[in-house]
């Protein structure tokens, strides 16, 4: 049966800004998914972002929301969810926002294992304001401030995510539609900083810049690209050049930060 | 016994002309019209949603019952 997306919608935002075929649209269906699955409410629910056109996406969705500075979604998310310990906090933003001008949020975030998920669309590029390479960027890939290639290179977003103390870390990508919802439920459940990187595409300044004819072949290439993590565990070293590997690639069950915090009051309010 | 068909509804006000729905149809159900998409062959549906989840534009809905 069609799926009744209507009902998380604010009413005439639509369409939405994003451009033919840009994914972001993708993840953001995969999310409210997620959110019907769970019977999450409107009330109980913020998404936080920062600036970007992924960052766009809680202007769309009819629940709390706040739509912050660039790079700012941890930090601002991570004030909504101190406050209200019992509220379901959704970072959403690009690999702009989140790797370079919020690395340090986000890293922290990952530290404190805060009760937060942070859904991340990697589109490799700043596509918003045409496309300058981001710390996402594979090497030798065109942007515009990299014209004759990508010097340096690109970020392990999940690597990243585990190595700063995060709990739960996932991969998909825009083609795999029918996954992104799976993971973020996932997340969502996870008590502690779980992180989703979903593989986007961003045809308009990405994807012309480096040869793909149009946003099917970016989207083929997704589909190539990505191998399940069960599946790789079959895989030769040579076999995964170049690949991947998508799913939950980390999980682990570790004291969160709202718990820990309110010990610490409790202790306080003991010493007194 | 007749095959049940679904209804596929394209929202054309919505519709950015994308063609991810046309391109990954397993069966090649749709095609483009224009800047739109547009049913082909609905006998050909097998339902398997993909259209529907991949459209990045709220633009196409498989209604099966
Ligand atoms: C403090 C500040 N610096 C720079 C900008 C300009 N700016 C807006 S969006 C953006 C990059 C967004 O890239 P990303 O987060 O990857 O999102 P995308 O547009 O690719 O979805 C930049 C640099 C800004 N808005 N504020
Ligand atoms: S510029 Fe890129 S990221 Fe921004 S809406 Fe267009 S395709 Fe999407
Ligand atoms: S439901 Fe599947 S078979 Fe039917 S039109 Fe959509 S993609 Fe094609
Ligand atoms: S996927 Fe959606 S926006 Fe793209 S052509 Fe099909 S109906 Fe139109
Ligand atoms: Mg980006």
């Amino acid at each position: 049966m069609a799926f009744d997306y209507e009902k998380w919608l604010r009413p005439n935002k639509l369409p939405h800004i994003w451009c033919p075929g840009c994914g972001h649209g993708i993840v953001m269906k995969g999310l409210i998914r997620a959110m019907e699955t769970l019977k999450l409410e409107k009330e109980n629910t913020t998404i936080v972002s920062g600036i970007g056109c992924a960052s766009r996406l809680p202007g769309y969705i009819d629940c709390c929301t706040l739509h912050t500075a660039h790079g700012r979604a941890a930090a601002f998310a991570t004030g909504v969810k101190m406050a209200k310990p019992e509220m379901n906090v959704i970072l959403v933003g690009g690999d702009g926002d989140g790797t370079a001008i919020g690395g340090n949020h986000f890293i922290h975030a990952c530290r404190r294992n805060i009760d937060m998920t942070y859904i991340i669309m990697n589109n490799y590029i700043y596509g918003m304001t045409g496309g300058q390479f981001s710390p996402c960027t594979p090497t030798g890939h065109k942007a515009s401030t990299t014209p004759y290639g990508n010097p340096d290179p690109g970020f392990d977003i999940a690597k990243l995510a585990i190595g700063a103390g995060a709990t739960f870390v996932a991969r998909g990508t825009a083609f795999h539609a029918n996954q992104i919802d799976k993971l973020i439920t996932e997340a969502i459940q996870h008590k502690g900083f779980s992180v989703v990187e979903i593989l986007d595409d961003c045809p308009t300044t990405y994807g012309r810049r480096n040869k793909f004819k149009s946003v099917i072949e970016m989207m083929n290439r997704l589909k190539e690209v990505a191998v399940p993590v069960k599946a790789a565990e079959k895989m030769t070293a040579e076999q995964l050049q170049g690949k991947v590997l998508t799913g939950v690639l980390y999980k682990e069950e570790k004291a969160h930060y709202t718990d820990e915090y309110a010990k610490v009051i409790e202790r306080a309010k003991a010493a007194k | 016994m007749e095959k049940k068909l679904p209804k596929i509804e394209i929202i054309e006000k919505y519709c950015k002309g994308c063609h991810i729905c046309v391109e990954f149809c397993p069966t090649k159900v749709l095609e483009m019209q224009g800047f739109v998409a547009a049913v082909k062959n609905l006998e050909a549906c097998i339902k398997c949603m993909q259209c529907e989840l991949r459209c990045p534009d709220f633009a196409i809905k498989v209604i099966t019952e």
